[in-house]
């Protein structure tokens, strides 16, 4: 009954199915067969990056839970938890991106409440193809609506992210979707199942025929022919969602919970399988009481279905009225299915036949584990930035680079997205980092997604570091202590050394960052074969940032508000131009070595601007980096509309050199920040003042700020249009 | 903890209001015109679930945003059947003020308590920002004139026939209109009129697509301007 197709289809190596034969001891069924498969995807197996996971720093006195659960776990005093975590939908988005985009927001938030958690706020990390490409425009609008769709209807606040274009995604969109949700320390809820006779209890929606096989189709290569994969899309439904989280919330308050698990990838497959191992119990479950909403379902179906809104919990004992009673209330499905066992297999009945009966310590412990060749990235020319000459006048170039689609306003995106629901936005999309107050307390939290794709492609050491040193300088920027990140390791396919050396590469600067910055990792994703046709994506390790303010009163703004404070740039600027928006804007696309990221400055210069702001000596503050200091400098400025004059030197490495580390602040108290800078030896240089309508370069008047804002927001909303 | 700050604050409305909120499934503004309406009046309001059939004799019934029944069929629609309306009908007859807010609007236009109805916006999309909008010389609205409050919705187009639109005019109906920060008429979505929120005829139950709730609290630093509109049902 199982041939060598079969084997293929199900993404088998015949190494793997090799190992699968000697596990069972003889031929599986074919929904053993189907179990396997979804289970040692790369998607939840993790195979081709687990070796080099390992090496990334998890713990801090902080952290309650790292990896391995479906949230990371941070302890933010007066017994208040911080769980969260980032998800790619990047496969499902490109074939269907409405579904693939809100499945992806729900997914995530699934993940977070299941730990018991309230989300308060959404991030989401989008990158798409050439602008010009002809799918990019409706990709893209599918996605935004798809996100918003979901979150909206959820009720909690979509507060930031990022959106970037380069061809290297025109065959493969990215769709990064991270939640951020507040539980208490002592009623966070883990998936390990305990208690022999207990009930295993499904409640939510429906299974469907939707999403079997998803894990494994995003385990895949893309071809010509993927969008035949449609039907492994799911479709999500955000009120059955926002019924199901009222739900599990209000059965969470009780203490009828022993373990719960959301049933994501692989659906009832994956969370069985887990809850039973990592209690290291058995499961049998009986599949004629999962509720179905279609007629004849296979056990092979049912198990892989990835029907969205759905949980697996062990109750106990005694308890299964109670949840019944709550979950009837919400109009929601609550039926045992099954109990736990002593006996360390996983049973599935289905009309009374035995439809697959493994032993789960083997299928989760014998999973496949690949040390990958792989291959560093060659160095690459440091491009000589002192030689550089200006080709145009300056307020040319800059009215080029703020229209660059990497620059340009993003606000058609977020302002489809509810980022003020729940009350507790203290800032949305537009700034460093999203700040939320943490509800029913002054204290927040702030947040931010980064990744620098262009610096990663170049040196994946130094772009792993840039990534997370630019979501801590974001936090710090908003006068937040960072404490903690997620990471979404977005990568081409494994197999091929050069993406596997990137894929190490990235993780080396990652994991040094973190250690230095003190900084730990305590969830995440990894993504590859985003490929299609053999054309990889550029290496995009998204890291998802969290940090905290005592009170919602530190909240550091990143925009100027008034005339008349003194301007100052922090960290040193050497002027490093390779890998910049400004060579990329002036049509120079060779890929020259990043900036270098010294995180010992970074650190220092991160720990005088926190200093700083709890003496009181800033007004504003924003961090330097894609696009470099007159950028950053317009990024600042711009959203109040208020003038500068500064004095720089007019060169472009020092205009719009990328060096790392630096922030730009305003003060009302120049001799104080003076000071404390040279108490600390700390470089801060002066730049100039805030006032008047326009931009003033050394005396000269640049361009009026409302003329430089309108080109920054023009460039989206008109090529949507189009 | 939360309850003593709110007291320190000392910006109640007349003392002993009680309030009612009703939670509708997939209500998701209902904790949040909760805890604006607690600050306000300093007394937890009601919580009424959407199959209870009686609520208490109350000073203000608020119907929260949210999208009721995922706005599946049409905003507002299935709500505006739900077995509390029965009630929220009974004490409109009794001239108790009613508040519907977003999706709390777009029931009270299906339940025919409001006129018109809520069309789709003029873009086809769902828009989030801080809006302006006028407060007319409407019993229900607050005398500042222009005031900054969030919008977020994907239907708050409003809409009604002509002579609709001529009755709300001739009767004083129409609450508030969208306008620039310097009070110039605007419009975020195509509402007829730049109509954000009116009221009914008799002037006690008012509904409009911008969200007070979210600007009330001091602490948060993000405006006021809700208190003020809050203020003004509560205290009329």
């Amino acid at each position: 009954m199982i041939n060598t197709a079969t084997v293929q289809q199900h993404g088998f190596t015949s190494d793997e199915y090799q190992r699968v034969l000697e596990i069972m001891g003889r031929e599986p069924t074919m929904t053993e067969l189907g179990i396997f498969s979804v289970m040692w995807s790369e998607h939840c197996s993790y195979k081709s990056s687990r070796i080099h996971l390992k090496k990334l720093p998890t713990t801090a006195p902080w952290v309650i839970c790292g990896p391995g659960e479906n949230a990371g776990v941070i302890d933010i005093g007066d017994g208040d938890a911080c769980i969260f975590k980032i998800e790619s939908h990047n496969h499902p988005s490109f074939i269907e991106p409405y579904q693939g985009a809100a499945t992806g927001v729900g997914g995530i938030m699934r993940d977070v409440f299941t730990m018991g958690a309230r989300p308060i706020a959404n991030l989401n990390a989008l990158r798409f193809g050439d602008p010009a490409h002809p799918k990019t425009r409706s990709l893209l609008a599918g996605v935004v609506a798809g996100i918003g769709g979901y979150g909206n209807c959820m009720g909690v606040p979509t507060v930031g992210g990022e959106c970037e274009f380069d061809p290297a995604y025109n065959g493969n969109i990215l769709v990064n979707a991270m939640t951020v949700g507040i539980a208490k320390t002592d009623k966070i809820f883990y998936s390990a199942a305990a208690g022999v006779g207990n009930a295993v209890v499904y409640v939510g929606a429906k299974t469907g025929r939707d999403g079997i096989h998803g894990a494994t189709m995003a385990s895949a290569e893309f071809s010509e022919d993927s969008e035949e994969k449609r039907p492994t899309v799911q479709v999500g439904d955000p009120f059955t969602e926002k019924l199901l989280l009222e739900a599990c919330l209000e059965l969470m308050a009780t203490d009828a919970i022993v373990a719960i698990q959301d049933m994501g990838a692989a659906g009832l497959t994956s969370s069985s399988v887990e809850m039973a191992s990592k209690g290291e119990v058995g499961i049998e479950l009986n599949l004629d009481h999962v509720p179905q909403r279609e007629t004849a379902m296979t056990a092979y179906e049912m198990m892989l279905s990835e029907s969205q809104e759905r949980m697996l919990m062990i109750l106990k004992p005694g308890r299964e009225a109670e949840a019944q009673a709550i979950f009837a209330k919400w109009d929601l499905d609550c039926a045992v299915i099954g109990k736990v066992t002593d006996t360390g297999r996983l049973v599935v009945k289905h009309n009374d036949v035995v439809e697959a009966d493994i032993v789960v310590a083997p299928l989760v412990e014998k999973s496949p584990l690949y040390d990958r060749p792989h291959t560093s990235t060659p160095p690459r020319p440091v491009f000589n930035s002192t030689q550089a000459k200006f080709p145009a006048p300056i307020k040319d170039i800059l009215l080029k680079m703020l229209q660059h689609p990497n620059q340009a306003s993003k606000r058609w995106i977020w302002e489809q997205y509810d980022s003020s629901v729940g009350a507790d936005t203290l800032v949305a999309s537009g700034g460093d980092a999203a700040v939320v107050r943490v509800h029913g307390t002054d204290k927040a939290l702030a947040m931010t997604t980064d990744c620098t794709p262009r610096y990663c492609y170049a040196d994946p050491v130094t772009g792993g570091k840039q990534a997370v040193a630019e979501a801590w300088r974001n936090l710090v920027a908003s006068g937040a202590k960072p404490l903690a990140v997620t990471n979404n390791l977005n990568f081409g396919n494994p197999q091929k050394p050069e993406i596997m050396g990137q894929l190490v590469g990235c993780l080396q600067g990652m994991g040094e960052a973190c250690r230095t910055l003190d900084f730990p990792i305590i969830s995440g994703n990894v993504s590859l074969y985003n490929e299609t046709n053999g054309n990889a994506i550029l290496p995009t390790p998204v890291i998802g940032g969290v940090g905290k303010l005592d009170n919602v009163s530190q909240h550091l703004s990143n925009h100027l508000h008034d005339a008349g404070v003194t301007l100052y740039v922090v960290g040193n600027s050497a002027g490093w131009l390779g890998c910049s928006l400004y060579l990329r804007v002036l049509g120079d696309e060779t890929v020259y070595a990043p900036p270098p990221v010294n995180l010992d400055d970074e650190k220092s210069n991160g720990n005088f601007i926190l200093e700083s702001n709890s003496n009181n000596l800033l007004e504003a503050c924003h961090d330097l980096s894609t696009g470099g200091l007159l950028i950053g400098l317009l990024e600042f400025c711009l959203p109040h509309g208020v003038g500068v004059d500064v004095q720089l030197d007019l060169s472009p490495a020092l205009l719009f050199g990328e060096d790392q580390g630096r922030y730009i602040v305003a003060t009302s108290k120049p001799s104080d920040l003076e000071a404390l800078a040279t108490a600390h030896g700390i470089s801060l240089q002066k730049i100039g003042r805030s006032g008047g309508d326009s931009l003033v370069l050394n005396s000269v008047t640049v361009s009026t700020i409302t003329v430089l804002r309108e080109t920054m927001e023009a460039w989206m909303p008109h090529y949507m249009a189009a | 903890m939360t309850v003593i700050l709110y007291e320190s604050l000392r910006i109640y409305t007349r003392v002993d209001m009680q309030t009612a909120v009703i939670t509708f499934p997939a209500s998701n503004c209902d904790r949040d015109m909760r805890e604006a309406l607690r600050l306000l009046t300093g007394k937890p309001p009601l919580s009424i679930w959407h199959q209870d059939t009686t609520i208490p004799n109350v000073d203000l019934i608020a119907l929260p945003g949210g999208f009721s029944f995922g706005d599946y069929l049409r905003c507002g629609a299935m709500a505006a059947h739900s077995p509390i309306m029965q009630e929220v009908k009974r004490h409109a007859a009794r001239g108790v003020r009613i508040l519907g807010v977003c999706n709390g609007f777009q029931i009270l236009c299906e339940a025919g308590l409001l006129p018109g109805v809520l069309l789709r916006n003029r873009a086809l999309k769902f828009i989030c920002k801080t809006v302006h909008i006028k407060a007319n010389d409407n019993p229900l609205a607050t005398r500042k004139d222009v005031l900054a409050v969030p919008i977020a919705h994907h239907d708050g187009n409003y809409y009604a026939d002509s002579d609709t639109l001529k009755q709300l005019q001739d009767r004083n109906q129409i609450a508030y209109t969208y306008c620039t920060a310097e009070g110039d008429p605007d419009n975020p979505n195509g509402a007829a009129l730049d109509i954000a929120g009116i009221t009914n005829a008799q002037h006690t139950i008012l509904g409009m697509m911008p969200h007070p709730e979210r600007v009330t609290d001091p602490r948060l630093g993000v405006g006021l301007d809700g208190q003020r509109i809050l203020k003004a049902i509560l205290n009329q």
